[in-house]
């Protein structure tokens, strides 16, 4: 094959408007609750009361009997499904339930909320009103759902988190390592459950036509949405499609499959009918995972001078009755400072919950949360100041493979962010700081999110027709990451054309590629397929042209061929596109790009970092915790849209204001039940609790994770806030507090 | 099927005489004369979404806790999943459908795609009937007021310092 020609990048780094907006503040985007079809149908879920027995009886009577109920599905006649896949992470590329259990196969109730029957009606009102008609009876065992009621039957897995994590890390001898230590910090930290709460619950349209089945799902990947109830159902992958072209959301809570979609597709089948199922804002609590409730011991030895000796990182949480989770909280604490000595170990123990699952930085936002707030204690301990620690235990290497990062940019994050923010000449002594009522201090962190290895070869379709515009596909979806406007741009510089003229097609598993965008993942594998075709593409419609008699480019070298604005340039002569395909009677042109990821034991560390840093005020008698200010600096690689990726990052950056102050939910001890199920009581950040945040880039090139060197922004913006919260908190009262969330009761 | 009878053309007496099966309702929507045959118990939000397939305003919650659900009845403010849609009756109901004219996007429409004050969409256009009505108040005057006047409705992807920015664009603008 011919050299591939350039063209100078344009589109990529600009912060064009999205290109979804307008259907989006129009109300014309229609989400997967929102497909109207003729004779819809509506499914209402009915989960368990009890969190731990077994369903001795469903009475459906006074609900059948009700007008408009088609159908009541129940553990005695909902079919039975083909084969329960393994739990993989979406991103592999497979079929990726949440779980590995199924509901309603069995009279057995493993957790509360889990899916006992399901009503479906001509109107939703009618499914929702039968389904409080059911009458359920239980035989009911004690629950363990607690810390306090797991502890003492936990055990250390194999491996956690769909397989991909040992259950146990080591390197050198953290006993050793501790006994050289001049100075140790020792600390436990407790987490409250996270619940991603989108404000779109997930739901699922399902239709069949014949032995087809078409799914509108709320999902970040079609394409394991369509793998998962492909396997389930034993319908062959050739006859389901899925379309998720707007999801409302996510935060992990879709990226794997939930029962739901699978539920709906049958629902639709027994009825004959379209069905539409949404969860309630109340079963999204208990339907979709959530981050598990944990608890973290940090140990860390070092020298008088501020060298870290040895890092105990300890995570104690409850699982399922069917899987080994736990978000990787001990992941980078192994990885990002030079460290000789490490020891991570994971202990789970079985309780009545579903399997917890992805939620925004899983695992790094509770581990690194442990993590920095310990090395924040170290600092004070050493009096050395918190940014310079860090740098005294800079790593160019990932301190657990030994491999050089493919990227770092790490110092540069610390420099930047601490001159936007202010911090040199902090005086480090806590509780010194009093504005009238408020008591003021600040506080930093690193933030750490690993670039997650891919599986698949990535794909993507690019189509010029012969009218001058164009159209790239790829089966993403777009759950608010921004990817169907940075994807067009992309385009545009791959196919020397402007944005105006490309569109990015996506959200539908007719459209090529594989692997669910999760894993802040999404913008570089989907990147560099998109890269790839739309290059193919102009490579191919310019080696036509110097091939072709007819051209002004003919004999030209494909090597000099320049393309800007769908124009072919080789010194003095050139060609449009448009002109190339006419002459030739061509409608249209197009290209399957592909982009095969690095085998995953290159012998690289991929790391995106970045450094938080936050200003709070205490009520010195309230206890009330206002954020000030929050400054971020990341080197997320390459930056393909300035102003989405900040976005993302300021959104992440407040997430960790939420994780920091307001999110929590409880397991009541005696019934197994989540305490916290609503949005009035399950907190998030609102307007009120948002300071403006600055968001700092950094761009570093890295030519080893993926063509364009693109890293990520969709978690690292959360990784490290609510430490550098917890850290100004200390600064502010001189108090450590090491639970989340700081609440004000933690501070009177 | 029953039909509202002229005793009870008095707004509020509705409630007490109809149901439980379906009965026949007169919306006016963006300014159009809508007329649906559904049960008393149906909110205006499944009214708007499931009959009138205008998906504009958003369930995010069906509890009033989210605000995703914003529209205006006669001009104020309302929660649509906390409305029966009969008592709407004589009211006018606007949404985010009817915030642009002749395809014109509103000034506020347009503010909001300018600052990126959304990511994936979904609380946006509660967010946007919130912010016009706000402005229109008088409640938009600095960003301590707009922090508080806006804070009932949550932006999960937590846009909220572009969507304040949004709003003091277009209040300089309306």
């Amino acid at each position: 094959m011919t050299t591939m020609p350039t063209t100078t990048p344009s589109a990529i780094g600009q912060p064009l408007d999205r290109v979804d907006g307008r259907p989006k503040v129009t109300g014309s985007a229609h989400y997967s609750a929102e497909i109207p079809l003729p004779d819809m149908a509506y499914a209402y879920v009915v989960g368990s009361r009890i969190a731990a027995g077994r369903v001795s009886g469903i009475d459906a009577s006074a609900a059948t009997a009700e007008e408009g109920v088609l159908a009541v599905l129940t553990h005695e006649n909902l079919p039975r499904i083909a084969e329960q896949p393994p739990l993989v992470p979406s991103l592999a590329g497979t079929a990726a339930p949440g779980q590995t259990y199924f509901p309603m196969q069995d009279d057995i109730v493993h957790y509360a909320g889990q899916q006992i029957a399901l009503v479906v009606a001509d109107t939703w009102e009618r499914a929702q009103h039968a389904a409080h008609l059911l009458r359920v009876s239980y035989e009911e065992t004690a629950p363990v759902t607690t810390l306090d009621q797991g502890r003492d039957r936990a055990y250390v897995p194999e491996r956690i988190f769909g397989g991909w994590i040992p259950g146990r890390i080591e390197r050198g001898d953290v006993e050793a390592g501790l006994r050289d230590a001049d100075v140790r910090v020792e600390g436990t930290y407790t987490y409250a459950a996270n619940h991603h709460n989108p404000i779109e619950p997930s739901s699922t349209t399902a239709l069949w036509d014949g032995d087809t089945l078409l799914l509108y799902d709320s999902t970040q990947g079609v394409n394991a949405t369509q793998m998962t109830v492909s396997r389930l159902l034993g319908v062959p992958m050739q006859r389901i499609r899925v379309i998720g072209h707007y999801a409302g959301g996510s935060f992990g809570c879709k990226a794997m499959i939930h029962a739901h979609p699978t539920l709906a597709a049958m629902a639709a089948r027994e009825v004959g009918r379209p069905v539409k199922l949404a969860l309630t804002r109340e079963q999204m609590f208990t339907s979709v995972g959530h981050r598990e409730e944990q608890e973290q011991h940090v140990t860390l030895g070092a020298t008088r001078e501020g060298r870290l000796t040895a890092i105990r990182h300890h995570k104690l949480s409850p699982t399922s009755p069917f899987d080994d989770w736990a978000e990787p909280s001990l992941g980078t604490s192994s990885q990002i400072y030079a460290c000789p000595h490490y020891e991570g170990v994971y202990r789970l123990f079985r309780a009545n919950t579903m399997t917890p699952t992805f939620m925004r930085a899983p695992g790094e936002a509770s581990g690194m949360h442990a993590l920095e707030c310990a090395m924040d204690e170290l600092a004070h301990e050493l009096g050395v100041d918190p940014v310079e620690l860090r740098l005294r235990n800079h790593t160019d290497v990932d301190a657990m493979s030994g491999f050089p990062w493919s990227s770092s940019g790490l110092r540069e994050c610390y420099e930047r962010g601490a001159r936007r923010f202010g911090w040199s000449g902090r005086d480090p002594r806590p509780a010194m700081r009093r504005e009238g009522d408020w008591l003021i201090g600040t506080g930093m962190a690193t933030a750490t999110y690993p670039v997650a290895p891919l599986a698949n070869p990535q794909r993507a379709r690019a189509r010029l027709y012969a009218d001058g515009t164009a159209v790239v596909q790829a089966a993403t979806p777009d759950f608010g990451t921004g990817v169907a406007t940075v994807m067009t741009q992309v385009a545009a510089d791959g196919l020397g054309m402007s944005v105006e003229r490309c569109r990015f097609e996506n959200g539908d598993t007719d459209l090529p590629n594989i692997a669910a965008a999760v894993g802040s993942a999404g913008a570089g594998m989907i990147s560099a397929a998109v890269h790839s075709a739309a290059t193919a593409l102009r490579g191919q419609l310019v080696n036509k042209a110097v091939a072709d008699a007819g051209s002004p480019l003919h004999g030209a070298d494909p090597v000099d061929v320049v393309v800007r604005d769908g124009v072919m340039t080789a010194g003095t002569a050139s060609e449009a596109y448009t002109d190339l395909l006419r002459r030739n009677v061509q409608p249209d042109a197009e290209a399957l790009g592909q982009w095969n990821p690095p085998a995953h034991d290159i012998p690289y560390g991929m790391m995106t970092f970045g450094a938080q840093f936050a200003e709070v005020a205490v009520d010195a008698e309230l206890g009330l915790v206002r954020v000030r200010r929050m400054t971020g600096a990341f080197a997320p690689g390459r930056v393909l849209n300035a102003k989405t990726a900040r976005s993302q990052l300021m959104g992440g950056m407040l997430w960790g204001l939420g994780q920091a102050l307001l999110e929590a939910n409880h397991m009541a001890p005696d019934t197994g039940r989540w305490a916290n199920s609503s949005l009035a009581e399950y907190l998030v950040a609102v307007n009120a609790d948002a300071p403006d945040v600055d968001v700092e880039l950094i761009e570093v090139e890295d030519d080893i994770v993926n063509p364009l060197g693109v890293k990520g922004v969709g978690e690292i913006g959360q990784v490290g806030v609510a430490a550098a919260i917890a850290n100004a908190v200390h600064h502010a009262t001189g108090r450590r507090v090491r639970k989340l969330p700081i609440t004000i009761e933690d501070l009177l | 099927m029953p039909v509202r009878g002229p005793a009870l053309t008095e707004q509020d007496a509705a409630l007490l005489e109809q149901g439980p099966g379906p009965v026949r309702v007169g919306l006016s929507v963006n300014g159009a004369k809508r007329t649906l045959d559904i049960e008393p118990r149906v909110s205006l939000l499944d009214a708007l979404r499931e009959h009138l397939h205008l998906t504009g305003a958003k369930k995010g919650c069906d509890q009033g806790t989210c605000g995703a659900c914003t529209v205006w009845v006669d001009g104020r403010r309302a929660l649509a999943c906390l409305t029966l849609a009969l008592t709407c009756e004589g009211h006018e109901i606007t949404t985010v459908e009817g915030l642009s004219e002749d395809g014109e996007l509103h000034e506020m429409q347009r503010a909001f795609i300018a600052e990126d004050a959304f990511q994936c969409g979904y609380c946006t256009p509660g967010q946007i009937m919130s912010a016009v009505a706000l402005v229109q108040e008088g409640h938009a005057g600095d960003d301590d007021e707009i922090k508080e006047w806006m804070s009932g409705n949550i932006c999960r992807c937590a846009a909220y310092p572009h969507i304040r920015a949004a709003i003091r664009a277009a209040r300089d603008r309306m």
